[in-house]
């Protein structure tokens, strides 16, 4: 440790305002405060807030409550390969190392072009180099298909982070969440690389789709189910011998982005968020709130099948979990207000529902809700902010 | 009834003045900067659109259209006057506008302080022109007229108060310093276009 600090002093002066690398101040200092803690602190004497959760470690926080996603969601892009192979019985290493083996490479591709974008912008700009990327990096392979062409990834990575975010002034400032922004980009521009039935399952070169297999989302066949007008419960129980039962939906063990499928390893991100009070419980709980009631309403109407669809189906399908849990909490483009918080997030709920089952262009509907709600967000807090000032106003009258 | 309903949610969210059209770009984008003046030059807009609408309808069913002006003589059956729509549709919006005006700096000076010289340019907000146009070729009747116009207003108006909350957030944000202004308005827009796709195809 020592050794490593005093090579940090001993660069240190080269990068001070007069040296050499002055340009590159801040990548020094991203180096530095990554490796030791940052050596501004607020003075003992006098300081209100005595905790020591920054940016750095808020941010890890969120990237620890991933971690159960990332896994089983690489996994599971390994089950679905076996099992659309007709393999099913192979090993548990054997499709965690294929997961491995195609996710990783996205991973890499996000956090490189990500990051050197990043690391551009803060030589240019002067600002120091802050951990929000992290998360966004890990962010974006989630919500993509395995099979995505990686110079897609690169592109969109970049473009989210240049457009949704450097040009408001970085970490902080955005208005949309810039995974999700990275995602709707690739998802208008190369509508084939990341919608349909195939793109879900990777099928290596000269392998072959055993008949009875569909790489199609639940999502997808409803809204099929839907327009031909058949239940939607009885015409996906028919698929891959069962998979879209209630259960092994609520597990995860079905077709669909890297980390979206499972609504269980959400919830446990979920539970590490809320524990450490780094995500608002009361966003995520007024998405799932939202989402049951618009399923519910649409019960009442029953006007197409997929409005038959029972409410509790729409809590794991598709993203949602995903979603409620680590797009709609992230605490920039969220609404800021407490009780904005549950308008926020329930209307999230029931535009998603709104969407999947409107929107046949669309089967999944938490990507474009979640983005809908980061535009209304500062006009919620506005108005809430005025309707607390209007109440005290009227409490103060002399 | 639900005839009605369904135009107004359609003509509010998937067919967005803004986002769809790109119409009202102007003052859209010149009036946003504090939530309480984009309120009062959305209302505004709401009221106009919902009378000139209706308005230019009488009109282009009662002079302009072929035939239309039967009701005078027989003779006139044969008379199309519809070559003068843009120039009729224009006048009346302008002259509708200019009522409001007066209206709005009697009764409410502070609003009227607020809104300055954009109130005037509501006669030229190609979303107000561009409704009437629309009406033509979709052959709304007067209800439909009515609704359609009063509810692209709502859009045009729900659009533009985003906007204005988002760029008072905006204040506190490290904007480059080229982008500063406009620019950064027309990529916002523009991101909130994306956002508003979530309603581009959906058919009620």
């Amino acid at each position: 440790m020592k050794f490593l600090h005093d090579l940090f002093e001993k660069q240190r002066p080269l990068f001070e305002k007069g040296g050499k690398f002055e340009k590159y101040y801040y990548l020094f200092e991203a180096q530095e405060t990554f490796v030791f803690t940052p050596p501004s602190v607020t003075k003992p004497k006098g300081a209100q807030i005595k905790d020591a959760v920054d940016l750095k470690r808020l941010m890890i926080t969120v990237l620890i409550a991933m971690i159960p996603c990332l896994i089983f969601g690489l996994w599971n892009a390994g089950h679905q390969h076996f099992l659309a192979i007709g393999e099913a019985e192979a090993s548990f290493m054997d499709k965690m190392l294929l997961g491995l083996r195609y996710g990783l490479p996205i991973i890499i591709v996000s956090y490189l072009s990500g990051g050197l974008v990043e690391m551009l912008f803060t030589v240019l700009r002067k600002h120091p180099l802050t951990e929000g990327f992290l998360v966004t990096g890990m962010l974006i392979p989630l919500v993509l298909p395995i099979t995505i062409p990686l110079w897609q990834v690169a592109f969109a990575t970049i473009f989210a982070v240049v457009i949704a975010k450097e040009v408001f002034g970085g970490v902080g400032m955005n208005i949309l969440n810039v995974a999700l922004t990275a995602r709707a980009f690739l998802y208008f521009a190369y509508p084939a690389e990341i919608s349909g039935d195939t793109v879900w399952t990777f099928i290596g070169e000269g392998q072959q789709m055993v008949d009875g297999f569909t790489g199609a989302t639940f999502l997808g066949l409803a809204a099929g189910a839907s327009t031909e007008g058949v239940n939607v419960l009885d015409a996906v129980a028919s698929w891959n011998g069962g998979m879209y039962e209630f259960n092994s939906l609520f597990l995860g063990t079905i077709p669909g982005s890297i980390g979206e499928t499972s609504a269980l390893m959400c919830l446990i991100g979920a539970l590490v968020l809320i524990l450490t009070r780094v995500g608002s419980w009361k966003i995520i709980f007024s998405v799932f709130v939202g989402a049951y009631v618009g399923g519910l309403i649409f019960n009442a109407f029953g006007a197409n099948t997929f409005m038959q669809l029972p409410a509790h189906y729409h809590l794991v399908i598709g993203g949602l979990a995903f979603g409620a849990v680590f797009m709609a909490t992230d605490p920039v483009t969220a609404s800021q207000t407490e009780k904005g918080k549950w308008i926020y997030g329930f209307l999230i709920g029931i535009l998603t529902v709104i969407i999947r089952v409107f929107n046949p262009a669309y089967p999944e509907g938490i990507m474009l809700a979640i983005l809908l709600m980061n535009v209304f967000a500062p006009l919620i807090d506005f108005y809430v902010i005025k309707a607390n000032k209007t109440r005290r106003l009227q409490r103060a009258t002399v | 009834m639900e005839h009605l309903i369904n135009l107004g949610i359609k003509s509010i969210f998937i067919e967005n003045m803004v986002f769809a059209y790109f119409l009202g770009m102007c003052s859209y984008l010149a009036v946003s900067k504090k939530v309480s003046t984009a309120t009062g030059l959305g209302a505004a807009v709401i009221f106009v659109l919902g009378i000139t609408v209706p308005a230019n309808w009488l009109i282009y069913e009662l002079i302009l259209k072929e035939g239309a002006l039967t009701w005078i003589s027989d003779d006139f059956a044969t008379i199309d006057l519809s070559f003068l729509q843009y120039i009729m549709f224009i006048a009346i919006i302008a002259s509708i506008v200019q009522l409001v005006e007066m209206l709005i700096e009697k009764f409410f000076p502070a609003l009227y302080g607020s809104l300055g010289i954009f109130l005037p340019l509501i006669a030229v907000n190609c979303a107000i022109l561009g409704s009437a146009l629309f009406m033509v070729p979709r052959g709304y009747s007067l209800g439909e007229a009515t609704v359609f116009g009063i509810t692209s207003g709502i859009g045009w108006f729900l659009a533009i108060i985003a906007l204005a909350a988002i760029r008072e957030k905006l204040k506190y944000s490290n904007v480059p310093a080229p982008l500063r202004g406009l620019g950064i308005t027309f990529i916002i827009t523009g991101l909130m276009g994306l956002a508003f796709m979530s309603f581009m195809g959906i058919s009620i």
